[in-house]
């Protein structure tokens, strides 16, 4: 039995009117992977505030015991000196320095107060090599895509000989081949005696790699599993995060499909700086009234670029192809002339494209199309907080009113303002660009109930996943993209995992 | 123990607003104290008002574009060409002055849409685009006025500044009548206005407020409203370019509040992807906000040279840093997105007052302008701490 590495004792946060962690507990053994899951605003990254010294000593009740000594950690700085990283699932790199830079942030290797560059980028290497990444360290970080900026910075956490490495949703940002690739390292890690924490939803993942898993409700701890003592299902862990039988992840829905509604023919779209690049390329899809048409495709694959090309040009150039709706072509060069033909496009990345998070979820959800609540160019406030509540009570955001500001939600509440406010706009196809990601598994069930009923309605809808299961749950029929080609359309009797990942993967074609 | 929490939760979010008033009137006490009353003196608040005038007309189109997160460097140079431009056109091209006002603002808008061009158009920050406003007007100035300066103007003219609305009472009576009356219905406007938009809430169910918090306000700024008026009556009676700061108060206040072009500014500027993802065309409200400010900028050079009698090619150097420092007293954020018409005026004031109460004082300059500087850090840092507790509480 492995001995114990970090032992937090009944730690218990409260902010003022609110206890965020209530009696927490959490073991985690030396050597091994330990997930933490939970549904958003379950605590878990209070809880790994806590530990990192975010949340200074003093400030919360309970114990913590790392490498058993009793520890008070004043800041991060502290708490990385015990040998504790935390790497926040938002990247905390700077684009614009190297790695070997970025690596050694705040940790110069220097002599006499000049930075010493031969060490810097021969250490760098030695990390880079640990993790598997073969760029050089004087690359900058800007070129290197999401899954390495994330193997910087492990790399960055090796610098600071970490014992104990905690990731907070490490693959949220990640396509499969990275999240594999992550997994692995964290395995691999593992076999070098670095304990690892993982925040993560992807319960597939936590299957994977986990030892063990602690589950986090309302602030407190529910059970620890043992990984590989139990025969832990997926449904178990599910069962233990939101506290009911989830009898199915997707809820039932029977289609209606009418007559066609969009239809785009010989799509191609080039990339904006590297205008030889096509990233997308003559693609051809449609969806009827009354449809799920799923889109899947690797990160990479064009799929957002395939939508925002299509919603108003909001992504690249030299863009050719025809969009058809109702049989008719139509222009689609502007947002604003999409949405007058009845397309809308809700971003898979919320925060910087969805939402105005300084504002409140009335003036959000009003947001697309403010016309119709106004006259001669002024807003009828009284409607607009009428549709707003409305929207409020039937979507179920959690909020104490409209009046909220959104940027205080929780990710499903947001991902529920976006859809009220595409909603509001009545557009008759709807684009969804990942529209359960960073979001727990109830308000997930909730969006696909949405979605459904969209579709119930007569809408078209399309769904870009990274989510395979995702896919399959809801879909009627799924095109598979690859290197900006669509490659198969799949009806959803046919769909499995397996056949989609062949056409995901299809070996490349000749460039034209 | 919801309810007590719920109405302290209610004053916590009003806390800026109700403390930048409250800031203002302890400023104002403060300094009728230490001037024995001159502060308060009917010819006082008169001069406040009309000197004060064109930072705060100023102030209204920047806190627009500080909104929007931008910034217009150029306005204090724009006021002098502009200043500069309708001494020419009235002097020397013998202009009529209402058509030398009319082609001032045109040039005003043609001003700012040379700026907003570069900004909105060709992506150029507003810093930089307004910084070399700053330097190319200001040369305009100069050059329209060959580096002379330009007197005396027109009566007419002048009155925009510095006239008054004529006295009903024949300049005998005690107290001026129009004055009187004007503040009597600005009061009940202003109650009515309160009372049919709580009714409205009302019936939707949506009132927030507590009661008694509603008619202390009310009561509040009426009878500030008639004391003001109540001053200026026995003075001269009410400035002109009162009437046109009221004008512009009002007006730009429901614009920002209610119109779609108001509401786009917030969005453009608390998000500016996620506006043109919503089908909002970005481009056009820099672009549109910019030959506002233009126009704005144009009237308060106007408001100025009027004021002064003089066009003056060294006009309204540092205006541009007094019209951003009232609007981020005001509650304006950096980043934009956030802050108000009434913020700003309430920021443009508590400078003004500053100014006159240490000048009356006899206050040096060289303190005058350390004190401004901490005040405006002060009322920014107020801003952070307020916002960093309401963080604490809501995690």
């Amino acid at each position: 039995m492995p001995s114990t590495i970090l032992d937090m004792r009944a730690i218990t946060k409260t902010f003022p009117g609110v206890k965020a962690l209530q009696d927490v507990s959490l073991e985690v053994k030396r050597g091994q992977v330990h997930a933490i899951c939970g549904e958003n605003g379950a605590g878990k990254s209070t809880l790994m505030k806590v530990l990192s010294g975010v949340y200074t000593a003093g400030t919360f009740d309970g114990e913590i015991w790392f490498e058993d000594k009793l520890c008070q950690f004043k800041d991060i700085k502290s708490s990385e000196a015990a040998g504790i990283v935390i790497i926040h699932q938002e990247l905390a790199l700077s684009p614009f320095l190297s790695i070997a830079e970025n690596i050694f942030l705040g940790n110069e290797l220097a002599k006499n107060g000049f930075v010493d560059w031969n060490k810097t980028n021969l250490e760098a290497a030695k990390l880079l090599a640990r993790v598997g990444l073969n760029d050089h360290p004087g690359t900058k970080v800007s070129e290197l895509g999401v899954g390495k900026q994330q193997l910087v910075e492990i790399a960055k956490a090796l610098s600071k000989q970490v014992k104990l490495l905690i990731l907070d949703e490490p693959t949220a940002a990640l396509n499969d081949n990275d999240s594999e690739n992550l997994l692995n390292l964290i395995k691999h890690l593992q076999g070098q005696g670095i304990t690892s924490i993982m925040i993560s939803h992807k319960l597939n993942e936590i299957k994977a790699v986990a030892d063990k898993v602690t589950i986090i409700r309302d602030g407190q701890t529910i059970e620890t599993l043992d990984m590989h003592a139990d025969d832990i299902s997926e449904e178990r862990i599910i069962k233990g995060m939101v506290g009911r039988d989830l009898n199915s992840r997707y809820p039932d829905h029977t289609p209606t499909i009418g007559e066609e509604l969009l239809r785009i023919e010989d799509w191609t779209v080039h990339h904006p700086v590297d205008q030889s690049r096509q990233v997308v390329k003559s693609a051809n899809l449609k969806v009827n009234a009354g449809e799920i048409v799923g889109i899947a495709g690797l990160m990479g694959a064009g799929r957002t670029e395939l939508a925002m090309s299509v919603f108003g040009r909001t992504y690249g150039t030299n863009i050719s192809g025809t969009v058809y709706k109702n049989g008719v072509p139509i222009e689609t060069k502007t947002v604003a002339a999409a949405i007058k033909h009845g397309i809308a496009y809700a971003t898979e990345d919320r925060k910087h494209y969805g939402l105005n998070l300084l504002d409140n979820i009335r003036r959000n959800i009003s947001g697309a199309a403010l016309e119709k609540l106004a006259r001669w160019g002024w807003v009828d406030k009284n409607r607009e907080h009428v549709v707003a509540e409305g929207f409020r009570k039937s979507m179920n955001i959690k909020a104490p009113g409209v009046g909220s500001i959104t940027g205080k939600l929780s990710g499903g509440n947001q991902q529920k303002v976006v859809l009220s406010k595409w909603m509001f706009a009545n557009p008759d196809v709807l684009i969804l660009d990942e529209p359960t990601r960073g979001i727990d598994v109830g308000a997930k069930y909730e969006i696909y109930s949405i979605i459904n009923q969209l579709a119930d309605q007569g809408k078209g809808i399309i769904v870009i996943s990274s989510e395979l299961p995702e896919l399959l749950g809801i879909c009627d029929r799924i095109y598979t993209l690859a290197e900006g080609r669509i490659t198969a359309d799949v009806p959803r009797a046919q769909a499995t995992a397996e056949y989609l990942m062949r056409f995901m993967t299809q070996a490349k074609e000749q460039d034209i | 123990m919801t309810a007590v929490n719920s109405a302290l939760q209610y004053l916590t979010g009003q806390l800026r607003q109700v403390g930048l008033f409250i800031a203002l009137i302890v400023i104002i006490i403060f300094f009728q104290i230490t001037t024995n009353g001159i502060t308060l003196a009917p010819i006082n608040v008169s001069n406040l008002i009309v000197q004060n005038s064109y930072i705060l007309i100023l102030a209204v189109g920047m806190v627009m574009v500080i909104i929007a997160g931008h910034i217009d460097l150029s306005v204090g140079s724009v006021v002098a060409f502009v200043g500069a431009m309708a001494g020419v056109m009235i002097t020397q091209w013998h202009m009529p002055w209402w058509l030398a006002i009319i082609a001032c603002l045109v040039l005003g808008a043609l001003v700012g849409a040379w700026q907003g061009f570069w900004i909105a158009y060709f992506g150029i920050p507003s810093f930089i685009v307004t910084l070399a406003g700053m330097l190319t007007f200001r040369g305009l100035a100069q050059i329209a006025l060959q580096n002379q300066q330009i007197s005396p103007f027109p009566d007419e003219f002048r009155a925009l500044g510095s006239g008054f609305l004529p006295d009903l009472g024949g300049g005998t009576s005690f107290l001026e009548p129009l004055t009187i009356i004007l503040g009597v219905l600005a009061a009940l406007a202003f109650v009515i206005a309160g009372i049919k938009q709580r009714a409205n809430l009302k019936k939707y169910n949506l009132a927030d407020e507590p009661t008694a918090w509603f008619i202390a306000k009310l009561v509040f700024t009426s009878a500030l409203i008639l004391l003001i008026a109540y001053l200026l009556a026995s003075y001269r009676g009410t400035p002109i370019v009162l009437l046109v700061m009221g004008v512009l108060m009002v007006g730009y206040s429901a614009i920002m509040a209610n119109s779609i072009w108001g509401r786009h500014i917030y969005a453009v500027g608390g998000n500016a992807h996620a506006a043109e993802l919503s089908g909002v065309n970005t481009k056009r409200v820099t672009f549109t906000l910019f030959i506002n400010m233009g126009v704005l900028a144009a009237l308060a050079g106007l408001v100025f040279t009027a004021q002064l009698n003089l066009a003056n090619p060294k006009a309204g150097e540092g205006f541009e840093l007094d019209a951003i420092a009232a609007v981020f007293i005001g509650g304006a954020a950096v980043t934009g997105g956030v802050g108000t018409v009434i913020g700003a005026i309430i920021g443009g004031l508590i400078i003004g007052i500053l100014n006159n109460g240490m000048s009356i004082m006899g206050v040096g300059t060289e303190f005058q302008q350390l004190i401004k500087g901490l005040v405006l850090l002060a009322a920014v840092a107020f801003d952070v701490f307020n916002k960093r507790r309401a963080k604490a509480t809501l995690k």
